[in-house]
């Protein structure tokens, strides 16, 4: 069945979902995901346009993390159709970058700096060719955007937090894909970090590329990105920050657990 | 001869030709065990290798029940080891069904597939013992190991499934590795994690059951686990873990063969799980990055920076010092007489750490988001960290000192 034939279908908010073209970096249509049998994300749609920069925002559990998973397929999905660039993603890997939660790996690998972003060129290099000089320079080309040249031959184990979410990103850059994919970049990372790894995003954006973030610190969400997504299990708005992120959106994903004041604080942060 | 003689001869390949088709064959025993169980070990899948290794003993017993009812030879060392694959094959999916389908850990899965499948094949092993005509002596060497009366097809075997196992090691060293570290990167890469991780176990499977004659299948594991176990006392990068470990593994099969072939009536399989411990040993204990003795010697040293870094500021304040670490460490440098006078290089010492303590927090106060003040950790001087016109720059902007 091909997408077009069950747009009607599928509806948000009552309007039919704009047709994605096939340039649309990441359409997701329906997703359900859910560990045993309590959905954490249901039936969702969204559309994340070309050159943009969206913020996946909501409360603890509500999601965020597993609508990136489900989307990529590294957790099943129950129901609903993913395309990226008008393909499904074995179309579109070499399109896609993905950087998982820093926490999620066991840091105590036996890996340098250098050895983690050189993964990001795994596709390239291939299964029977060692990685030449010329990977190496690309993988410290990485590095240098990230502020983190100086740390190549460093055992993985003996950075910051800070500085191994750099490295994350970095091997990423390596990929250099279309489309990136990030699992809380900003999560428990130092002022430093957090300034190289803004303007790191905000210069693929300029440079056309996509980026996808979960987000959690709301008072940046408005500073940092141009788009956001709000989510506890169900989608609750999606768009333009000015429309996505308003105090009625808000409300609605977090409920009492935020005040009004509060709301009406972030609220300015964007004026 | 004495076994001395005897070890050492067979060491050097001239113990006669057995001895030396032995030992190299467990040598490169040794090298796949090592090479595969580098993987296995960063996978953290060590555990599960042990329920695959014990679930073999059934597949054996009935591999050699079914050549001797079919009127063969029940010894014929193909037929067992592919009987022992099978059933350890069953063994590994029952641990991966029972922990994706259950609410059973994997834990529990290995302890039951463990226990279960060893205890079938005692069972098995006993029911063989009854039998009639089938020349059953020896089928028990499978536990433990053996290398008496080998023959020369069966070592040859060995040797081109251990080559086989290094190649696919060599092949599949870059997706084991990705799937090893971070499982969930490596499938957005288009890695089929779940074969990778298959794969994996398999050549774990291919050094168990060549692994079957020579070391026996309750110390078998050993062989996956204690070389990578080893090396990583030795490096910090996967494809050296892979190497070391696979000489680590060599030597101990190798070392182990000959020793066992030298003293008689030892099993072969225990001596070279404690060749390879010994190495563990040594490196646990020598090892200048992560070895104990080195992390002894590093604490002691930081410790003693502290001390000493504390002991100054507490001089440059004219506080009393009580604790008696810092004072050894203040006497033993000369910074401080017996009596607890400080000495002139002690005030100029304590004069510099309280001047670098100023500078530091002024830099931090100033600069918060600059990555270079990152590195403060209270002990490094801050001309290590700023070039000598940043620190004159940020002398002009210290805190005029109290007149005194």
């Amino acid at each position: 069945m091909s997408l077009d034939s069950h747009i009607e279908l599928v509806s948000d908010g009552g309007y039919a979902v704009e047709t994605g073209g096939d340039d649309c970096p990441l359409e997701v249509r329906g997703l359900t995901v859910a560990y045993g049998e309590k959905p954490a994300v249901f039936s969702v749609d969204a559309r994340f346009p070309s050159a943009s920069m969206t913020a996946i925002v909501g409360p603890n559990g509500a999601g965020k993390s597993t609508f990136l998973k489900g989307a990529l397929g590294i957790v099943p999905r129950l129901a609903g159709e993913v395309r990226f660039y008008g393909q499904p993603l074995k179309e579109a890997r070499r399109d896609v970058a993905y950087v998982p939660q820093r926490a999620s790996v066991d840091w105590d690998f036996p890996a340098r700096v250098i050895d983690v972003v050189m993964m990001g060129l795994y596709r390239e290099v291939g299964l029977f060719r060692f990685a030449g000089s010329r990977h190496r320079a690309r993988a410290m080309d990485c590095l240098e955007r990230v502020g983190m040249q100086d740390f190549a031959d460093r055992q993985i184990g003996q950075l910051s937090g800070g500085q191994q979410q750099r490295v994350f990103l970095a091997r990423a850059l390596a990929q250099d894909a279309e489309l990136y994919l990030l699992d809380e970049p900003f999560a428990g990372v130092d002022a430093a970090t957090e300034h190289a790894i803004v303007s790191v995003l905000k210069g693929l954006k300029a440079a056309g590329k996509t980026v996808v973030c979960v987000h959690h610190d709301l008072s940046t969400v408005t500073a940092y990105f141009d788009r956001a997504m709000l989510i506890n299990m169900r989608k609750q708005s999606e768009g333009p920050i000015a429309e996505a992120f308003t105090s009625e959106t808000l409300q609605a994903t977090y409920g009492g657990r935020l005040a009004e004041s509060q709301i009406a604080e972030l609220r300015l942060g964007s004026c | 001869m004495t076994t001395l003689e005897l070890f050492l001869r067979a060491l050097t390949l001239q113990a006669g030709y057995n001895s030396a088709l032995v030992a190299v064959g467990a040598g490169l025993l040794g090298i796949a065990g090592g090479g595969a169980g580098a993987f296995v070990f960063l996978r953290k899948r060590a555990l599960v290798s042990d329920a695959v290794t014990h679930a073999t003993l059934p597949g054996v017993a009935i591999a050699f029940i079914v050549m001797v009812l079919l009127g063969g030879d029940g010894r014929w060392l193909p037929g067992l080891i592919l009987g022992s694959a099978a059933s350890a094959a069953i063994g590994l999916m029952g641990v991966e069904w029972i922990t994706a389908r259950t609410r059973l850990g994997e834990d529990a899965a290995i302890g039951a597939i463990l226990s279960v499948f060893f205890g079938l094949g005692i069972v098995l092993l006993t029911v063989i013992q009854t039998m009639e005509g089938g020349k059953q002596a020896g089928l028990d060497t499978f536990l433990l190991g053996s290398t008496a009366g080998m023959l020369i097809g069966e070592a040859v075997l060995i040797a081109a499934a251990g080559a086989v196992a290094v190649g696919l090691v060599a092949i599949l060293r870059r997706p084991m590795t990705l799937v090893a570290f971070d499982p969930d990167y490596a499938a957005t890469l288009g890695i089929n994690v779940r074969r990778t991780d298959l794969a994996m176990m398999g050549l774990a499977l291919v050094v168990t059951v060549i692994g079957l004659k020579v070391v026996g299948l309750i110390l078998i594991v050993a062989l996956l686990i204690i070389p990578p176990v080893a090396a990583r006392f030795w490096t910090e990068r996967v494809d050296r873990l892979i190497l070391i470990a696979a000489g680590i593994g060599g030597v101990s099969g190798f070392t182990g063969a000959a020793l066992s072939a030298a003293a008689r009536d030892m099993p072969t399989g225990p001596i070279i799980v404690l060749v390879a411990f010994a190495l563990f040993a040594l490196s646990l204990a020598f090892s200048p990055r992560r070895g104990v003795l080195a992390s002894a010697i590093r604490h002691r040293r930081f410790q003693h920076r502290v001390h000493l870094r504390q002991g100054l500021l507490a001089m440059a304040r004219g506080e009393a010092i009580y604790d008696r670490l810092t004072l050894r460490i203040l006497r033993r440098r000369g910074l401080m007489r017996g009596d607890g006078v400080m000495t002139r290089t002690g005030r100029g010492a304590a004069g510099r750490a309280q001047l670098d303590e100023t500078r530091w927090a002024t830099a931090r106060r100033l600069r918060a988001d600059d990555p270079v003040l990152e590195r403060y950790d209270g002990l490094t001087p801050i001309d290590q960290v700023l070039t000598p016109d940043q620190v004159a720059h940020l002398d002009s902007l210290l805190p005029k000192p109290e007149a005194t």
